[in-house]
């Protein structure tokens, strides 16, 4: 029982949320273990999972996967501590936990994977579990929107994504990773590889939410903030960047691979930084930031060059020590003032220092400020981009530069003004966050100074490995904070003072992309649902088209369907053929008799107009079937004709009540189509029927139950021996439709019965 | 139904019908019938009371309902199919116990073919009559 924790440990969200915090924990002081082997070099180990199909369970721990699995661990204990306050007195927090935990699992698989079918696996169990996490606050319809949004536009590529990977598994002859990673030139020279590119793009960009994909992840704040932080700007949206960092030696190298990853990544961590100056809600700048950073991971590490790689991997880093921290630190202010509006909040330095402190650290490394780290990463990728090959590198750096600026404007907004002057009035009086939620934001910030100071630490065991594991060569790495006066450091001053103009003018230019907003005729958002509308108006179409209810049309569909395909094929093919053999068949009078009997019976059925009539003009034909099952010694399925025959009988005697009457019959034309229909299938049977009998009759099968049946099923009637023996897997199915098909009739007349209640009560009360 | 000859009639047909459907099934390896023709035999003596009487009264001379019993079927045939699995042969294999069994003859045999039959009258047994009782009962 809930109520009967001690309120402490409540509070801390109760077994779970200690469980969630040592988890990862855990894991990361593990990592951190295995840390000096992995810069040595890669570790590859694993057990077959599926070895028909040649699908490996294999881990690839190499200096790519290590960061990773480092910030998932890393960042996941901070995340999953700071929720134990969050959220532990919400009353779903086992389950929050539970999602969370699935994720971080399918996080790790994802990077840790040697497999491209494993990878395929966990990629989705992230899309699976960002939904969820998504959907968290399953009561607001905008949550659920934005859940759904976020699964199938990550979902969609996802599917891209396999078909890739089974390309490429099948070009290189292997789905092993790590053996795929040495055969980048065979596979860049294969006809294959354009297709491969674009199918994997697709996945990656998706994922990694680059414009045209973007507007998912902005609406993706709907989660919870720990969710935000970690999954939507730390860890799973980076998903795509790692694929992309993951493939590089396969699939980079070419000028397609260069110029769509630089074109995609500038333009979207452009529009991105653009966008973030227009939000007013911090928690949507720090999204449109993360758009802003994901662009420009894409950027480089398309740029393919080894300062490039090596500044993409830096800023990897960086951007998810910052931007976790933002995160969280928003979360903080959000749960202690009760918004995130950065029109309202000011002055909460004084009511919240230790926040301000982490906000602070956070901000300087986002804008690029020394001795932070973020300084260091801006440095490098200033640096990588002047040293691009002919337009590129005009284009990175430019984008660059844009994208840096802006960030520096919106590290103002995010964490500097909400902290200066005056306490502002806000829903609730500002307060200090407790210690597990502080203590992620103040680490994180702290390590961005840390590294910031001594770069050669992350450098030598974090982003020297993993540039190597990228690039495929093995390079030695040395960072540096000070890297002397050169034209990187020039345009990080000029950085600084444009950024400082954004930021000093930033209430103006919100105004400004307001206004272009509501005149701009593209709205990706609104574009999405009338995508959506459009599939469901469709659907609805086809259905009203195939589906509408009639079952006289079902019927004559599916009849006219059966005559023109199957008459066709043999009309086509000429396949029809009366062989001798069925001449020699011949019939004997009592045969004729039952034959003319079943004809009376038909010719009743067509003719009637009492349905009652036309019931036991079925009869007679049925017992005329069941007499030539007989006739030709099958007294089970004569037997069983005849019993079906009369639970037919009771079965329509209890429904004819229901039917509406019979069509009138002056509506000629109605029966006339009918009879073409019926005539034609009748047509199509027995030229089916004489075709089959023609050929020499095949007796393998028959052989084989006449000699086995009674030695080795201990039966002599073959019939029932095949059911319940030789093909009792068959019967086991239709024993399971029969027992399906009774409990769905029963549900769907139950609800006929209750509707109809409902409506006699309403007639009732009007 | 309101006829003295049917209700009369059909008070000695249940029973008949009953233990004929039994009958069937257990026939069933070797000469005609089995566990799909007795489920079918079965249904028939319900619905025939149902039909002089009322479905009520079919039901509750039933005691258990019959999607349970068609469910319980297939729980049936798929012990009798497991069984199998147990004892290390594959899904669906036939197990055979031979009791009373002489030279040359096969005494009296018991299977798993003849739980995974009885599986089959039931769910066919239970299945027929969730659909007739429901339509009954609806019109």
């Amino acid at each position: 029982m809930a109520g009967d924790y001690p309120k402490i440990e409540r509070v801390m969200g109760g077994p779970a949320g200690w469980v969630s915090v040592l988890f990862p924990a855990v894991l990361f002081v593990f990592f951190l273990n295995v840390l000096p082997d992995v810069v040595h070099g890669p570790i590859v180990a694993g057990i077959d999972w599926v070895p028909s199909l040649g699908v490996r369970m294999s881990v690839l721990l190499d200096g790519l996967s290590m960061m990773f699995a480092l910030l998932i661990t890393g960042i996941g204990t901070a995340v999953t501590l700071y929720s134990t306050h969050y959220l532990g007195d919400h009353p779903h927090y086992p389950r929050f936990v539970c999602y969370l935990l699935m994720f971080m699992v399918g996080m790790l698989g994802l990077v840790l994977t040697n497999d491209l079918i494993a990878l395929f696996v966990f990629w989705e169990i992230t899309t699976i579990s960002s939904y969820l996490l998504i959907g968290f606050n399953a009561d607001q319809a905008s949550s659920r929107r934005s859940a759904l949004q976020a699964l199938l536009v990550t979902g969609a590529g996802g599917l891209i994504l396999l078909a890739g990977l089974i390309v490429l598994g099948s070009v290189a002859g292997s789905f092993d990773l790590s053996q795929i990673l040495t055969q980048g030139d065979e596979i860049r020279g294969h006809p294959m590889y354009g297709a491969i590119l674009i199918l994997f793009l697709a996945g990656a960009f998706t994922k990694s939410a680059q414009v045209p994909f973007h507007f998912w992840l902005p609406n993706a704040m709907a989660a919870p903030t720990p969710v935000s932080a970690y999954l939507h700007s730390a860890t799973m949206v980076k998903a795509g960047v790692f694929l992309m960092a993951r493939m590089n030696p396969v699939l980079g190298g070419t000028d397609a691979w260069f110029w769509t990853l630089i074109l995609f990544g500038g333009v979207t961590a452009v529009f991105a930084s653009v966008m973030s100056m227009r939000q007013t809600d911090i928690k949507q700048v720090l999204a449109y930031t993360t758009l802003m950073a994901l662009g420009t991971l894409t950027m480089f590490i398309g740029a393919g060059t080894h300062y490039a790689i090596l500044a993409g991997m830096l800023f990897l880093l960086v951007h998810s020590l910052y931007k976790a921290a933002l995160f969280l630190m928003i979360g903080i202010v959000d749960h202690a003032t009760g918004t995130r509006d950065a029109t309202v909040l000011r002055g909460l330095a004084k009511a919240m220092p230790l926040t301000g402190l982490a906000a602070a650290l956070a901000a300087l490394s986002m804008a690029g400020v020394p001795p932070l780290l973020g300084f260091v990463g801006k440095e490098y990728m200033y640096h990588a981009s002047m040293d691009l090959p002919g337009l590129g590198a005009i284009w990175v750096t430019l984008m660059t530069f844009a994208a840096s600026a802006l960030m520096f404007a919106a590290g103002g907004i995010v964490a500097w003004r909400p902290f200066r002057g005056e306490l502002a009035q806000t829903p609730h009086p500002a307060h200090e966050g407790s210690w597990p939620m502080l203590a992620g934001p103040l680490t994180l910030g702290a390590l961005s100074l840390i590294f910031g100071l001594f770069p050669g630490i992350p450098g030598h065991f974090l982003i020297g490995p993993a540039t190597n594991a990228v690039e495929g060569a093995v390079h030695e790495v040395d960072l540096h904070l000070w890297g002397g006066i050169n034209l990187a450091l020039l345009l990080s001053i000029v950085t600084f003072a444009v950024g400082w103009l954004l930021y000093r003018n930033h209430e103006g230019i919100r105004a400004r992309l307001a206004g272009i907003e509501t005149r701009s005729p593209v709205d990706f958002d609104a574009g999405w649902d009338h995508l959506l509308d459009g599939f469901k108006h469709f659907a609805s179409r086809l259905t009203d088209i195939v589906q509408n209810g009639s079952l006289q049309r079902y019927l004559a569909v599916t009849f006219t369907a059966y005559a023109v395909l199957v008459g066709g094929t043999y009309l086509a093919r000429g396949a029809f053929d009366v062989g001798p053999r069925l001449i020699e068949l011949g019939a004997h009078p009592v045969q004729w008799s039952v034959l003319l009997l079943m004809i009376a019976g038909s010719f009743l059925v067509v003719s009637t107009t009492s349905r009652m009539t036309a019931v036991a003009g079925l009869g007679v034909v049925s017992v005329g079937v069941a007499i030539v099952f007989i006739m030709f010694s099958a007294p089970d399925v004569a037997i069983t004709q005849l019993l079906v025959e009369v639970l037919i009988i009771v079965l329509v005697t209890l429904v004819m009540l229901r039917l509406p009457y019979l069509p009138p019959r002056s509506e000629l034309h109605f029966r006339f189509g009918h009879a073409i229909i019926a005539t034609s299938v009748g047509a199509v049977v027995t030229m089916v029927l004489i075709s089959m009998l023609s050929g020499p009759f095949d007796r393998k099968l028959t052989d084989f139950f006449e000699q086995t049946a009674y030695p080795e099923a201990h039966g002599r009637n073959i019939v029932n021996v095949i059911l319940v023996d030789f093909r009792a897997l068959d019967t086991f199915g239709e024993i399971t439709v029969v027992a399906i098909a009774a409990i769905g009739a029963l549900a769907l007349l139950r609800g006929i019965r209750t509707r109809t209640k409902t409506d006699l009560n309403a007639n009732e009360e009007a | 139904m309101q006829s003295l000859i049917l209700t009369t009639a059909t008070r000695l047909l249940v029973a008949l019908l009953l233990v004929f459907s039994i009958y069937a099934l257990l026939r069933g390896h070797n000469l005609p019938g089995g566990g799909f023709i007795g489920g079918l035999i079965g249904a028939t003596a319900f619905i025939l009371y149902a039909i002089t009487a009322t479905v009520e009264e079919a039901k509750s001379a039933l005691l258990v309902d019959p999607s349970n019993i068609a469910v319980a079927g297939l729980g049936f045939a798929a012990i009798g199919g497991l069984a199998s699995v147990l004892a290390g042969k594959p899904f669906l294999t036939g197990l055979w116990l031979f009791l009373f069994a002489e030279e040359g003859g096969k005494g009296m045999p018991l299977s798993t073919v003849l739980l995974f039959d009885a599986g089959v009258y039931l769910a066919v047994f239970g299945g027929i009559l969730t659909l007739v009782f429901a339509l009954e009962e609806e019109t």
